[in-house]
């Protein structure tokens, strides 16, 4: 196959390029050279991007999984793939930004031998461990349906019910500790940000932002992979979407009501500028969008809401990991562009990988199908997915 | 019995002798330019400020609660009986949740090292352990800093206190604070103009026993959960089965 230059490879390779060079960096020159955190900024933009909305992102798996196995929505089946593999993804991807945040990456295996049971991030690593594993397994159906190894499907169909259960508790845990991990921050964490719920909070994001994602993922791979965009699922997902977004929104503001700043969210200051980004993009737009019942059934406005609920989200998870801060150490915290330049190759590196599953594996069920029916239809994959690099 | 410092800012002098002490003890370098280093790194574990020629010590609080050590998901911070909150190098896997979420700030990191290790007070846990003062206690020439029973300094500092009261804040700072410290301060100065987070905004919890509240319910939660999913999964696909046996059976009667 002859290697065309188009112009988001050229992209991708100037990603890469940089990214290299900021890993060089990062092993050879250290944590203090790659990035602008400080003893007052222990954590930065790998902690807050890469690995809080990192893992949120992922969170489609768990959800659409729990739709379709647990809940039986048949109609979202064909979405189960693709979630899974993003999860999947998304997970390695993580583990791999925690290569780079670690100060000293080569014990991270030391949590399985000297395990500290109270500590949230001890539990936060071990969940990754299990449910990584978890998403390995769901994800090897692909694998063995494109080798046509028949035994192991059985296999894996076998113990289907403890991976769907055992997946989805672990997703559970994780997503909600994510949020624990600030618990033990009351006077540092702005209180905009800072609330016993915030494991509440983060677990109903995490929901929200699996079915956002769902829908941004199915559109957009439907554009890149020239797919049928399957309406019926989208409306679905786009309709239950709408209803996370409320149940987070009223929980939100009964938690601002409880502890009693309500009047404090609506007066100007700098965290509160943050605050009304997080809320516009998070609950106003989307949800103004979703009203219309129009729009719940255009697939470029269900589009529109999921990458602004997307959007918000990760504003929420920016501002507990990096605005709400400032204040209290008094100093402000920038990435340094190698930081965003790592940040970025992780996430090149996770649409390649994509590009590439689809391409050689069964992702999308109605290839599948059709390859399955005449073997011949091999053939038809490097046609749909010539732009698989993209 | 647990050991503790009692810190007296109305008596420290600002020789900066316990830091270049505590560097010699901890094999760090020390001259004229750190020394005049305004703020505590991963070479500087203790450092003397001066505010209109009043001084104030900064260094680790060793909690008697710490919250660093609680949330260390390796356990390469503790605790020790004797009062120092001491790090095992060797465990640590650099994550840094303990610089995140220590109230006081005290951890700090060797940010330009391969291989960085968390850097701060720990007490000198040898000496302790051999029965001796923390070597900022034994060179300070006038007794500012005090090693001692923790139990004996609290009595001593508020005899101080009582004896003198126009000299001194009526409070031991550390006495209560997140739980209580093993490093007690007092002053005639405000302790928050040096950079230690107020007394009412810290409040008296030991912070680990905010994220205890919701680890502590994991064990119950884990089968909980797993009896809901799983009974969710077996109503839903249950009810397929039976769909599908009744529709067999019709068909059935139909033929």
């Amino acid at each position: 196959m002859k290697f065309k230059l188009t112009f988001w490879r050229v992209v991708f390779i100037v990603i890469m390029a940089l990214g290299l060079y900021s890993s060089f960096v990062r092993y050879f020159r250290g944590l203090g050279a790659v990035s602008n955190m400080t003893d007052q900024f222990p954590w930065g933009l790998w902690i807050g991007f890469d690995c809080l909305c990192g893992v949120m992102l992922a969170a489609g798996g768990f959800c659409m999984v729990g739709a379709v196995y647990l809940f039986n929505v048949e109609r979202l089946h064909p979405v189960v793939r693709p979630a899974v593999l993003t999860a999947f993804l998304g997970y390695l991807l993580f583990i791999v930004g925690l290569l780079f945040d670690l100060g000293r990456p080569w014990f991270i295996w030391h949590q399985m031998i000297y395990r500290n049971l109270h500590s949230v991030m001890f539990e936060v690593g071990m969940c990754v461990m299990f449910y990584t594993t978890v998403l390995f397994f769901e994800f090897l159906p692909n694998v063995f349906e494109r080798l046509k190894w028949k035994t192991p499907i059985t296999w894996i169909n076998k113990i289907y019910p403890i991976l769907i259960v055992a997946g989805i508790l672990l997703s559970t845990l994780h997503q909600s500790s994510l949020g624990s991990l600030y618990l033990i921050m009351p006077s540092k964490l702005h209180p905009f940000w800072y609330t016993p719920a915030l494991p509440f909070f983060f677990f109903g994001s995490a929901v929200a932002v699996g079915l956002a994602m769902t829908i941004f993922e199915s559109t957009q791979s439907a554009k890149a992979f020239g797919r049928q965009l399957e309406l019926p699922v989208l409306v679905t997902l786009g309709g239950a979407l709408l209803v996370a977004l409320w149940v987070n929104l009223l929980l939100r503001f009964e938690d601002f009501f409880h502890r009693g700043i309500l009047g404090m969210i609506f007066k100007p200051s700098y965290e509160a500028y943050f605050l009304w980004l997080e809320l516009t993009l998070t609950f106003v737009v989307p949800i103004g969008i979703l009203s219309f019942k129009k729009a719940r059934l255009s697939p470029q406005w269900l589009y529109l809401a999921s990458i602004s609920a997307v959007l918000g989200f990760i504003t929420n998870r920016l501002n507990i990991a990096v605005i709400g801060f400032e204040t209290y150490v008094g100093k402000h915290y920038v990435p340094k562009w190698t930081e965003f330049s790592i940040t970025l190759m992780i996430i090149a590196m996770g649409f390649a990988l994509f590009g590439l599953a689809v391409q050689y594996l069964p992702i999308f069920e109605s290839e599948t199908k059709h390859e399955l029916e005449e073997p011949e239809g091999v053939a038809v994959m490097p046609g749909v997915l010539s732009h698989a690099g993209d | 019995m647990s050991k503790a410092i009692l810190y007296d800012a109305t008596m420290c002098i600002g020789c900066k002798q316990c830091e270049g002490a505590c560097a010699q003890q901890n094999q760090l370098p020390y001259d004229d330019a750190i020394a005049a280093e305004p703020v505590q790194s991963a070479h500087k574990y203790t450092v003397v400020l001066n505010k209109n020629d009043k001084f104030m010590r900064r260094l680790c609080m060793h909690c008697e609660k710490p919250a660093c050590a609680s949330v260390c998901p390796v356990g390469a911070l503790h605790k020790t009986a004797a009062g120092p909150v001491v790090y095992d190098v060797w465990k640590c896997i650099g994550c840094r949740y303990c610089m995140v979420a220590c109230v006081f700030n005290q951890p700090k990191y060797e940010w330009g090292a391969l291989n960085p290790r968390i850097r701060k007070c720990v007490m000198c846990p040898d000496r302790v352990a051999a029965g001796k003062q923390t070597a900022c206690a034994e060179i300070c020439p006038t007794g500012a800093t005090k090693f001692g029973e923790r139990d004996d300094l609290i009595r001593e500092a508020k005899d101080r206190i009582q004896q003198n009261p126009s000299n001194y804040q009526p409070h031991i700072y550390g006495v209560n604070e997140v739980g209580g410290t093993s490093v007690l301060i007092i002053s005639a100065a405000n302790v928050e103009d040096y950079g230690y987070p107020a007394s009412a905004r810290i409040g008296e919890i030991p912070l680990p026993e905010y994220t205890g509240r919701v680890m502590d319910r994991i064990p119950d939660f884990v089968p909980v959960w797993t009896l809901v999913l799983g009974g969710i999964y077996w109503i839903s696909h249950r009810r397929d089965e039976v769909a599908e046996a009744e529709a067999l059976h019709k068909n059935g009667g139909g033929q």
